[in-house]
């Protein structure tokens, strides 16, 4: 799960009057909780714990879970499915590819890098979306 | 004011960075290598972006990576820090012309600073003398280096061109002994470098390291913050620093102050800038200038008021220095004790896992460091994990404030070399300040 996003849901959490929130995507879920679970609550406990960092708790299976050859970012940039911000995507989840097939480009310094697979196999999984900033070692693909 | 700063660096001065964006309300990105993601400005950065694995030359110095990182998060300036790439006029140049603002010079007065000859023959048309030299590489002219030796003076030190950090060197006493020095330091400077060119310099036996710290605008405006003491080293690694420097005359300090002042208007120097000095007999002798923000500046901070952070970002953001020379008036004495994460005796690198960081505090205290009870120092990079400063009313008061501030701090997990400041602080000889470049090192091996 993308620390970012974790992020993102702290801050929904303390912006809001919300005691604990459960989002679940995919294989993935996160609970945030306000408390700790086996805290008495009583109103003046609740003033304090106000101050205290939420209690995180991320349920989401390890890199290693994820069954099959992970492609990872080797560089910083911005991830295009296809060889132009428009142009169609080199491939798409369950397509058989090759080695040395074309994944992805990561735009860099106006540099357009085009990522090949270093193993042959089917697309799992794409873990980024079209546009968006990668760093890196981000994970990008999963190949069985 | 600059909206996003990209931070392209690391440790307790990322951290100096990202507070001093903080203040001013300037977003900021830390890019980090893999080994760093748990640094404490990563933490409280508002973006993050790793760069690359943990060796600095794929990430820290990895210029595309920074670049791109302040690409993708729409940042509009790069501060460098120190180190790493903050005197690379090459990236300087590329940040420029991907449409970002460098917070430092602009890249040809690093050129033209950055590179020794040249420094040399600025300072010298701004009156400035330098340690005397050949000027040049030496020719194949045995009776024309005798010559020179004797111009300048013995004794004399043949240096490498090409060499650095104390390597390629020889000390020369009589005149006997220069012809065949000079050949062996030529066919050391080509076996270590490559390049067998050398050149002569006077050699300074116990000279002080003195330098003055220099702020300039966009506008032409430019000021010295006076000097620093940084002679307490080992291995040419400056370990503790002082301001202003014990012994020096307030007509010294103000000459060399505007011959520094001059330099900066002659090249059109922007932002924070180091020129450092050899000091013996009452005479300084340049040597060279540091284009960037250099790890000290705290203690000119602490005598001045001025926060130079602040004031480089406010350069960097087209806006006029927001003081003059007359404005400012150092007040008191500080000292800097630099930590670092090794063995106080052999100085063997320490890396690990910090149990417990418990800071000194109390008046005049200052601890820049990005430590945290729970961090782990990683083994890739340099050792220093915290700088110590006291400010005190003069130089005996600071001594006084720094020697509790040791004794206070603890630092459990991993070695330190604060018992090697603890020793320093008592020793007489630094007690009575003015101790030249060699007395540490002597004082080691004792």
């Amino acid at each position: 799960m993308d620390i970012r996003k974790v992020k993102k849901l702290i801050e929904l959490l303390e912006e809001s009057g919300i005691a604990e929130i459960e989002i679940t995507e995919g294989e993935e879920s996160v609970r945030i909780s306000r408390y700790p679970a086996s805290a008495a609550m009583t109103p003046a406990a609740s003033e304090a714990s106000k101050q205290s960092v939420p209690e995180i708790s991320v349920e989401s299976p390890e890199k290693s879970d994820k069954k099959g050859y992970q492609v990872l970012a080797p560089m910083v940039g911005t991830f295009y499915r296809g060889s132009s911000s428009t142009a169609d995507p080199f491939v798409s989840v369950g397509d058989q590819i090759g080695e040395g097939d074309a994944l992805c480009i990561i735009e860099a310094m106006k540099m357009m890098n085009k990522i090949e697979a270093d193993v042959a196999g089917r697309i799992l999984s794409i873990e980024v979306e079209n546009g968006e900033a990668v760093e890196y070692g981000q994970l990008l693909f999963v190949i069985g | 004011m600059l909206d996003k700063v990209v931070i392209a660096n690391r440790a307790e001065i990322a951290l100096r960075i990202e507070r001093a964006c903080k203040e001013l309300g300037i977003k900021t990105v830390a890019v980090h290598s893999t080994a760093d993601a748990n640094q404490k400005h990563v933490l409280l950065a508002d973006e993050t972006v790793c760069i690359g694995p943990p060796p600095s030359i794929d990430s820290y110095l990895n210029m595309p990576a920074i670049i791109s990182a302040a690409e993708v998060t729409d940042a509009v300036a790069i501060h460098p820090g120190y180190g790493f790439l903050a005197e690379n006029a090459d990236f300087a140049e590329q940040v420029a012309s991907s449409g970002f603002t460098f917070v430092g010079p602009p890249p040809e007065a690093i050129r033209l600073l950055g590179d020794k000859v040249s420094a040399i023959r600025i300072m010298k048309k701004a009156g400035v003398s330098t340690v005397p030299s050949s000027d040049g590489p030496l020719e194949d002219n045995p009776d024309e280096n005798i010559r020179i030796a004797r111009d300048i003076g013995y004794p004399v030190i043949i240096k490498a061109t090409g060499g650095g950090g104390g390597r390629g060197m020889r000390a020369v006493h009589t005149e006997a002994s220069l012809l065949n020095a000079i050949t062996v330091t030529q066919a050391e400077a080509q076996a270590a470098f490559g390049n067998d060119k050398v050149y002569m310099e006077k050699f300074l036996e116990r000279p002080r390291h003195i330098e003055f710290q220099v702020l300039a605008d966009n506008f032409g405006n430019a000021v010295h913050l006076y000097d620093r003491e940084c002679s307490m080293q080992r291995r040419h690694q400056k370990i503790i620093e002082e301001a202003p420097a014990p012994g020096i005359t307030a007509e010294q300090r103000e000459e060399m102050g505007q011959h520094c002042v001059e330099a900066c208007r002659e090249v059109g120097y922007v932002s924070a800038g180091t020129f450092e000095f050899l000091y013996q007999d009452g005479h300084f002798y340049f040597i060279e200038v540091n284009t960037r923000l250099q790890v000290e500046h705290t203690v000119t901070e602490m005598i001045t008021g001025v926060d130079m952070v602040i004031e480089q970002l406010q350069i960097a953001a087209g806006e006029k220095l927001s003081f003059s020379q007359d404005d400012l008036s150092p007040r008191g004495h500080a000292i800097e004790c630099r930590i670092n994460a090794e063995d106080p005796r052999n100085f063997a690198p320490s890396a690990g896992h910090i149990d417990l960081w418990h800071p000194p505090g109390g008046p005049g205290i200052r601890v820049d460091s990005h430590l945290y009870s729970g961090y782990t120092v990683p083994p890739f990079y340099d050792s220093m994990i915290a700088k110590v400063i006291a400010l005190g009313a003069n130089r005996k008061s600071a001594i006084a404030r720094m020697r509790t501030a040791l004794n206070e701090m603890i630092i459990d997990g991993i070695k330190t070399n604060i018992v090697l400041h603890q020793e320093i602080l008592q020793l007489s000889a630094f007690m009575a300040g003015g101790t030249d470049i060699h007395f540490l090192e002597k004082h080691l091996s004792l």
